[in-house]
């Protein structure tokens, strides 16, 4: 993009530089020269019609698409100037410092506590059962589920209610202490009060993290995030502050968007 | 006539009936279309039904009753002095009446007697057929008639057909069950007879098998001891060296093709694999003892043990390959039905593949892989030919894998084998056998089902 630096914040504040990502599924083109920077302590959100490549996108930063046969990603992702996307990073180790929340709640066949200790238990984040507790009990703390579930720590994760288990789920997220949270419409299969709980959540984590969030509701991009980007078509149209996003968009696509035209 | 030609004729009248319900649900259809409850479709079903149905049952029920009705008319048409003989004699004469009638050689040149008997019991075979037809025909026509006066525009014909066909499923499920429970009494009816002779306690706990009785009283090495423990221990034996093998074979090729194979190498490993179900046992057996069982006997003398030529080992293992298919197709369409969410869950944590299968997959795969494990265990306890082949028939009591050993299933074969009288306490042994077989299998399923359930109310 050739006009990609005004889409960019100063470098010092930005926590995650995109910088020319293109992402091919065998033949087929999924984005094009994508230029984006996320905000440190800010909460960015992706909106766009479906199919735009706002999820592509997103699991390129933790290279999740390493999963997916035939996908191939080109271009400088750099979390916290450590690039990404070069062949000798081991993406076991990104993945820890860049976490992931998904669409559809998928807490493990675990007790609740199990779900949560799971990922410092792998990467040997703790030494002592104690410190185990303790961060099990943070992490739930951090994701405003402790009080609902101090008393069954040891019953199935799967026994929650939906919006529960997508708050374990981001407990899961945090307790692996990450950079960086992805959060690929978070809210998606949760009714409007597990939906607002997430949102105070998120207003709430990021304090501590950055934290990118795909979403289809243009009001939830609206109250949580601070930055904005649009997507279309695999291209990355517009970015900046999200008032202006919503209020004053530059772009006549972005306008057509959010005001209801298409998507 | 015969019964098939009724049968026809009887549904070519169910299709008259199908076709006269339409019509006249139509007839009522074209009058006020709207008002019609159930589709034309469902009033000629009704019809139908209703003429199958009442004349089946009342041909079953004729079937049933005309042989003991028609017996006893021509017993008591009989001379009195044949009549006193004893059951046994007169079911002999019985048959040699049947014989006449019906042209084949009787035992022995017919009296005058017998030969008017088997003349009445001619007659009255066709009054038996003919008063068949005539009621099964006419029950069909009369329902036809009945049935087809209550269709009207508000008849619920679909209801009533529907009904009609979930207790039809009803009898078809019913139909297995109750075969179930008449297997299960003729096992416990056989063996009761066993243990009539030989105390339950000698059977289930004595130490020696050797089912031989004597027929005559000075026979030599008859003693007829029938203590159960060794084939069972061999049973056991003989399993478990099968499910070493099976278990980590078939549960490590599950994991590579559900989780590291490409879907096109998966495509090729798994009917190669599956083929190994389809050989038949009897050239696993062959396979067994001819290649095997020599190989470890070789095996054994270079390392200075005693491996016998027909070893608990040789079937062990070759039952254990046999039943790898078992284990690994069912254990990979398990692991595949594993939700992609869940492992993307883990990876997105920072898991490696090894840690996401061991932690993730597996515990949430395991209550079909512990399905998949049973349903191997039962068919190796069930497993006969190879046993028979490879790993003999004496009945030692031994945990010693490389010595022969028997089991269960094949016992029970041997037992009955061959020209055998069917009340000596041999024979009957096989009843017990097959009844503590039946005991242990049906233990073990309602085991894992239990451990099934534990771990779905965990994992779900």
């Amino acid at each position: 993009m050739a006009d990609g630096e005004r889409f960019n914040m100063e470098a010092a504040e930005a926590k995650v530089l995109v910088r020319d990502v293109n992402v091919f599924y065998g033949e087929k083109q999924a984005l094009f020269d994508i230029d984006l920077d996320i905000g440190r302590n800010q909460v960015t959100s992706l909106i766009g019609p479906s199919g735009c490549g706002k999820s592509t996108f997103l699991r390129c930063m933790n290279r999740m698409n390493d999963v997916i046969d035939g996908c191939r990603v080109e271009g400088s992702i750099k979390v916290d100037g450590d690039e990404v996307l070069d062949a000798g990073i081991d993406p076991v180790q990104l993945r820890r410092r860049v976490g992931m929340v998904f669409q559809k709640p998928n807490p493990f066949p675990k007790s609740i506590y199990d779900n949560v200790a799971y990922g410092p238990r792998i990467h040997g984040l703790v030494s002592s059962q104690d410190d185990l507790d303790e961060l099990v009990q943070t992490s739930l703390e951090r994701a405003a589920l402790w009080e609902e579930v101090k008393d069954r720590l040891h019953q199935p994760g799967t026994g929650l209610s939906g919006g529960q288990q997508q708050r374990l789920c981001i407990a899961r997220a945090v307790a692996v202490r990450p950079d960086v949270i992805l959060m690929d419409e978070p809210c998606s299969a949760l009714d409007p009060i597990a939906t607002a709980r997430v949102e105070e959540l998120i207003e709430e984590l990021k304090k501590a993290y950055s934290i990118v969030i795909v979403t289809h509701s243009m009001q939830q991009a609206a109250r949580v995030s601070q930055r904005t980007a649009f997507f279309h078509l695999g291209v990355l149209v517009e970015v900046g502050v999200t008032e202006q996003i919503f209020t004053a968009p530059r772009d006549e696509r972005t306008q057509g968007y959010i005001t209801g035209r298409f998507g | 006539m015969q019964i098939w030609a009724l049968i026809l004729i009887l549904i070519c009248l169910a299709a008259y009936g199908h076709v006269i319900g339409r019509r006249r649900a139509i007839s009522f259809a074209a009058a006020k279309p709207a008002l019609l409850h159930s589709l034309p479709f469902y009033h000629g079903a009704y019809l139908a039904l209703w003429v199958v149905i009442p004349s089946l049952l009342a041909i079953a029920l004729w079937l049933v009753a005309q042989g003991p009705i028609i017996e006893s008319l021509i017993i008591s048409g009989l001379n009195t002095d044949t009549q006193a003989l004893s059951a046994d004699r007169l079911s002999l004469v019985l048959n040699d009446i049947v014989n006449v009638a019906s042209g084949d050689i009787p035992s022995r040149e017919p009296t005058p007697e017998i030969a008017a008997a088997a003349q009445k019991f001619s007659e009255l075979k066709k009054l038996s057929n003919l008063g068949m037809v005539v009621i099964s025909l006419g029950l069909g026509i009369a329902c036809l008639w009945w049935a087809k006066g209550k269709i009207s525009a508000e008849f619920r014909a679909r209801n009533q057909v529907e009904r009609i066909f979930t207790i039809i499923m009803i009898l078809a499920s019913t139909i297995a069950i109750l075969t179930t429970i008449g297997i299960v009494l003729s096992l416990l009816f056989e063996a009761w007879r066993f243990f009539l002779r030989i105390p339950l306690d000698d059977f289930l706990f004595g130490l020696q098998w050797s089912p031989q009785t004597a027929i005559r009283a000075d026979q030599v090495g008859a003693s007829g001891s029938f203590g159960a423990i060794p084939i069972f221990a061999g049973t056991l034996l003989i399993t478990v060296i099968a499910m070493c093998v099976a278990v980590p074979l078939g549960l490590m090729s599950a994991i590579y093709m559900s989780e590291y194979a490409s879907n096109r190498l998966r495509g090729v490993i798994k009917p190669l694999l599956e083929i190994l179900a389809g050989v038949p046992t009897v050239v696993y057996g062959f396979f067994a003892a001819l290649t095997v069982a020599p190989f470890f006997r070789g095996m054994g003398e270079t390392v200075g043990l005693d491996v016998s030529s027909e070893s608990a080992l040789a079937a062990g293992v070759v039952m254990g390959i046999m039943i790898i298919p078992f284990v690994s197709s069912l254990s990979d369409d398990v692991m595949n039905a594993v939700p992609q969410t869940l492992r993307d869950g883990s990876f997105a944590l920072g898991a490696t593949k090894s840690e996401t299968i061991r932690q993730v997959v597996l515990p949430a795969a395991l209550p079909g892989v512990v399905g998949a494990v049973l349903l191997a265990v039962s068919r190796a306890i069930g497993e006969t030919m190879i046993v028979v082949m490879a790993a003999g028939l004496a009945a030692n009591l031994t945990a010693n894998p490389f010595e022969a050993v028997t089991t269960v299933t094949v016992q029970i074969v041997t037992l009955l084998v061959g020209d055998q009288e069917f009340d000596s306490s041999k024979t009957l042994a096989a009843f017990a056998l097959g009844l503590v077989l039946f005991f242990i299998t049906l233990s073990l399923n309602v085991f894992a089902l239990r451990i099934v359930r534990k771990y779905r109310e965990k994992y779900d």
